[in-house]
């Protein structure tokens, strides 16, 4: 029987990383929110690895957190160990990895949820949406007990679960990840709408018992010391842990064997999974069919948590029977008497084509309804938490009528996750990826909090504290700058000993400490001895003020590009153009741009198929219709 | 608008006048550039709606001599800063002054680019958007198929090829920073390097010999061989004479060198002599079959003289056998003379047209004018003005994917780490990929799953 259950201003459906992150920001901000998951036993449930961050998702989540988003923060209470990848590149591509104590992580996330005010976590199943008679305003939704609660806004993070189906060879279970219970009824209610669904598959690898390896087989991984938090507000005193271990081992050709001798009992290669799996991050079966020269593949072992045995097997992602996988197991070094305790699956399930999403992360149909998270075909838990971030801050803005907030491709890697996702045709689960960023360079995860702590400052996410820690932090880059820039150094002898010891071309007459610096032998570092006056500065501040000396050539090339990139993304492109009438433009022009309706002409540029001449014709009609307008009033 | 943009306003046929036309914020300072006085000093094109007398210069060399006109924005064509120069009106004049308002700074214009201009910029009024819109729709295409006609065969496979090589590289890096733990870098700058240097001097030899866009901007490679005193400098005074009597207003031809730009028919011929025609015709030429076959190997058309008046010659024979796969005419000269060798014979024995002149009389140049016109417009291959624009705009995108390959081996040598390359390589790629009028969005993603082995 349906009922009116309840009246409230924001429903989030789904307690993964993006609702939880939605959950909060809504909350936060006022609205009294309702929280529906399936089972509270699983908020932030880490389904797969039991990382967070890593090559680009580092600094989405460094991002979240500059904007005040809680994955970063609850990330430094529950790691088990943590490095920055890539540290011999390049400050653009250094990345923070941690591996998460999954049960600690999901326990820290809920005790947060639990306790916001304003938010409240219901559990159930959202079996469809309540809507204007136009079915162009969202006006709440109804679980499947029949309860109705209306809101002004509703948004959509349900992940993986909805019509979800695990493989594992020739068994299939109809559950979402880990055998929990799936959502069965809300597609259909989607579909009914008016909304583009498509079925995406991702998978993941078997968990081992930690007892049964042999760790001396094994090349062992240790941590970072001293640990970088992934927070800009957590005192990196009180991350530096004692930090769990991580091996790395390899497969063998004997169990590329295997798998080539049960490749048609694989779901992907005999047809039964029909979702479009992602490229990046392929099953066993797909790297050893699709790379036949490779004879070993690495495969990370990965502590799941302090509590428990368990250990996640990193790059052996499966859905082979059980039978081949526990066989394939303990052919690796280590693995001989490996035990099995969860068998690897794959997951198929229906996701929105996120097409459908305004770069808002609200859908173009029907207003007040936004969608974050696996549910747009993103894959990882750093990219659904941003997405849940930004769907709950515009739903907020939106609320309250005030404007959208959006990150360009210039701001933020978020910009450029959400961007791809609402111009680009995704044909499998979006990863973020360091090379989908044109102005990397600009978007590093050192500085996430000089681009974006100001604008969730005034968001109302960022606190006084957090926000006066940033100024001090830009204001001493600054100054040091100014001060490398007018300290000069003689010539004299004493100094050019200690440039030989660098070792380093002696000086004939007076350099500021700025031009010694861009000597690509020199560093912040290593030219103290001759700047006695220097001022002890926290290590983040001089990172920042080497970063800018050391590139500024690349750094400003970057910031003209992003000019050019601005200009476009300023000219606004109307909602209501009819692109089936600018007949200049090439069918395939019209056709995408109707389809996609980009904000803008930069997103029009974007688009595959939307020529440089079909924007300049874009160009002059959006100006004729300009003056036209003009003329009739 | 931010660049200064340049092109042929007038079409691209042989005309009393050409106009060049610079339209942008910078358009005043690119042109005064190029512009001198009689006197040799910088001429003062500042003020505007005025018209003044001047000379184009592209470094010292004088090409012409010219009216240049400048309106001041907002009063113009485009609403911009816009100079106008009036040169005469020679397809390759119009050509060398186009070239050096690039040189000084201008862009190629895209396709209808100045009317595009002139609407945004509110100088042509609602009723004409629709055909701007036209125009650039159409141009556009035009550019395209003229692009692809100029691109035919091997260029657009070379540029192809180094395009992959770029991506490849390029994906490698992007692959390892994406995946540091599966993929290691170690040692690969050194390869990098060994690719780029590769791929420059492929770039750098496209550039010098970019055979068809060479065509259009500096006239075809023409060179002369034959024996002496079978004609050739007669051929080619009487050459140079023609075109003057035709253009009499291109100053400050040199005539102390062995090269000469003529024009015959349509064409732009670029003439080479292969012996120092310049010096007087009493000393006898030692021209060795080397000689000629040096020219030959350099050139786009070679012009055999024969002398008609005497049988052929081992020597004669050497030089046939080097114009293999060459676009060739061979002349037989002295037609005023009695003639020993048979046009039809000949063209038998050599597979090449062969036409009967008289250098000395100045006979039979309008006939070797059709030969060439022949020769070199076949197939689709239209020179439109937007057609030759094109072509330098796909010079220009070159020269940009040479300075970015050039910043990448600085960066090697600075041992920047390969992340920064990969910046500068992708630079490179999309310069290349313009001149094939690729899209690049999702090659490099695209090239790191197909390559790469991503773990998780």
């Amino acid at each position: 029987m349906a009922f009116l259950e309840e009246q409230v201003d924001i429903v989030v459906v789904g307690a993964g990383h993006a609702g939880v992150e939605a959950a909060l920001v809504s909350a936060k901000r006022g609205h009294k929110t309702l929280l529906f998951t399936l089972s509270p036993d699983s908020i932030s449930m880490m389904a797969c690895n039991p990382n967070i961050g890593g090559s680009s998702k580092g600094h989405l989540v460094r991002e979240l957190d500059a904007l005040g988003g809680m994955m970063g923060k609850v990330c430094d209470q529950s790691f088990l160990q943590s490095r920055m990848l890539n540290q011999s590149k390049g400050p653009a591509v250094h990345s923070l990895r941690a591996q998460a104590d999954k049960q600690v992580y999901s326990q820290n996330m809920r005790h947060l949820v639990e306790n916001q005010e304003n938010l409240h976590i219901r559990q159930g199943e959202i079996v469809s949406l309540l809507c204007n008679e136009e079915k162009t305003e969202i006006r709440g939704v109804v679980s499947s007990t029949g309860a109705r609660y209306y809101a002004k806004a509703v948004l959509i993070c349900t992940g993986v679960y909805l019509n979800a189906r695990c493989i594992y060879g020739e068994v299939s279970e109809e559950t979402g990840p880990n055998g929990l219970r799936r959502a069965t009824k809300l597609s259909q209610a989607l579909l009914d709408l008016g909304f583009r669904l498509q079925r995406f598959k991702t998978g993941t690898p078997a968990r081992v018992d930690r007892r049964s390896l042999d760790f001396s087989k094994m090349e062992v991984q240790k941590g970072d010391v001293p640990v970088v938090p992934f927070s800009f507000s957590t005192d990196p005193d009180t991350v530096q842990i004692p930090q769990e271990d991580c091996y790395l081992t390899y497969t063998c050709e004997e169990g590329h064997e295997m798998i080539r001798e049960n490749i048609d009992r694989s779901p992907m290669y005999n047809g039964v999974i029909q979702g479009t799996g992602p490229r990046y991050c392929p099953s066993i079966e797909d790297k050893v069919m699709k790379f036949p020269e490779k004879n070993r593949h690495q495969i990370f072992v990965e502590p799941e948590g302090r509590y428990t045995n368990e250990m996640y097997l990193s790059g052996l992602s499966s859905s082979l029977p059980e039978d081949v996988q526990m066989r394939i197991l303990r052919t690796m070094a280590g693995f001989e008497k490996a035990e099995m305790v969860r068998c690897g699956y794959a997951i198929e399930y229906d996701c929105l084509n996120s097409l459908e999403l305004e770069n808002t992360l609200e859908t173009k149909k029907i207003s007040g309804l936004y969608f974050a998270g696996q549910m747009n075909g993103s894959s990882g838990y750093e990219e659904a938490a941003v997405q849940g971030f930004m769907a709950g801050i515009n739903a907020v803005q939106k609320i309250e009528e005030k404007e959208p907030f959006v990150l360009d491709r210039s701001e933020a890697y978020i910009g450029v996750l959400i961007d791809d996702l609402v111009t680009k045709e995704n044909k499998e689960p979006y990863r973020m990826m360091t090379s989908r960023a044109e102005y990397r360079l600009l978007l590093r995860q050192d500085n996430a909090d000089l681009r974006l702590r100001e604008k969730g400052y005034a968001l109302g996410m960022v606190s006084e504290e957090e926000i006066k820690a940033t100024r001090e932090k830009q204001e001493a880059i600054l100054k040091e700058l100014r001060r490398m820039e007018n300290t000069y150094i003689g010539a004299n002898a004493e100094n050019n000993r200690i440039l030989e010891n660098i070792p380093s071309s002696p000086i004939q007459s007076g350099i500021s400490l700025r031009e010694l610096c861009k000597r690509p032998e020199c560093n912040y570092q290593n030219i103290a001895p001759l700047d006695p006056e220097r001022p002890s500065l926290s290590p983040f501040i001089q990172e920042e003020v080497e970063i800018e000396i050391k590139y500024e050539g690349y750094i400003k090339r970057q910031i003209q590009q992003v000019e050019a990139f601005k200009k476009m993304e300023r000219k606004k492109l109307p909602k209501d153009i009819c692109y089936h009438d600018i007949h200049n433009l090439r069918l395939e022009a019209r056709q995408k741009l109707d389809m996609i309706r980009p904000e803008n002409m930069g997103m029009a540029s974007r688009i595959s198929g939307v020529s440089p001449a079909d924007l300049s014709v874009l160009l002059v009609y959006l100006e004729k219709e300009k003056e036209r307008r003009k003329e009739e009033k | 608008m931010e660049n200064t943009i340049s092109g042929i306003a007038t079409a691209l046929v042989e005309s009393g006048i050409g106009i060049i036309r610079i339209s942008g914020n910078q358009a005043v300072e690119i042109a005064g550039k190029i512009l001198r006085t009689k006197g040799g000093r910088p001429l003062d094109i500042r003020e505007s709606h005025r018209i003044r007398y001047g000379f184009v210069f592209d470094g010292e060399k004088e090409i012409d001599e010219v009216l240049v006109s400048t309106f001041l924005a907002p009063k113009s064509f485009t609403g911009e800063d816009t100079v106008e120069i009036n040169c005469h009106g020679g397809i390759l004049l119009m050509q060398k002054v186009f070239q050096a308002t690039l040189k000084a700074g201008a862009r190629p214009a895209e396709p209808g680019e100045f009317s595009k201009r002139a609407f945004l910029n509110g100088r042509i009024d609602l009723s004409q958007a629709e055909a701007v819109a036209d125009l650039i729709a159409a141009k556009s295409e035009d550019s395209i198929r003229s692009s692809l006609s100029l691109l035919q065969g091997s260029l657009k496979e070379k540029i192809k090829r180094m395009r992959s090589r770029i991506l490849e590289d390029t994906a490698f890096i992007e692959a390892a920073l994406d995946d540091p733990e599966h993929i290691s870098l170690e040692g690969f700058s050194e390869q990098c390097q060994g690719h780029v240097e590769e791929i420059l001097s492929d770039i750098q030899e496209l550039l010098k010999h970019q055979r068809e866009g060479r065509l259009l901007k500096e006239g075809i490679q023409t060179v002369i061989v034959g024996k002496p005193n079978a004609g050739k400098s007669s051929l080619l005074n009487c050459l140079v004479k023609a075109d003057k009597a035709i253009v009499s207003n291109i100053p400050g031809t040199t005539r102390d060198t062995v090269e000469e730009d003529i024009r015959i028919g349509s064409l732009s011929l670029h003439l080479i002599d292969t012996a120092g025609i310049r010096e007087t015709e009493d000393i006898v030429e030692e021209i060795g079959v080397n000689r000629a076959k040096e020219g030959i190997e350099k050139a786009d058309c070679v012009l055999l003289v024969l002398d008609g008046s005497l049988p052929l010659e081992e020597e004669d024979r050497k030089i046939l056998a080097l114009l293999e796969g060459k676009k060739a005419v061979v002349l037989l000269n002295k037609m005023d003379k009695e003639s020993i060798l048979q046009k039809e014979e000949l063209e038998k024995l050599s597979g090449f047209p062969v036409l009967p002149i008289s250098a000395k009389e100045g006979r039979g140049m309008e006939e070797l004018g059709q030969k060439l016109e022949e020769l070199f417009y076949t197939g689709s291959l239209s020179f439109s003005t937007e057609t030759y624009i094109h072509s330098e705009r796909q010079i220009a995108a070159l020269e940009e994917a040479k300075s970015a390959l050039e910043l990448v081996l600085e960066g090697i040598r600075l041992e920047l780490s390969e992340d920064f390359l990969s910046i500068d390589l992708m630079g490179a790629y999309s310069a290349l990929g313009r001149i094939l009028g690729e899209d690049v969005s999702e090659d490099l993603i695209n090239e790191i799953f197909a390559k790469f082995c991503m773990g998780k």
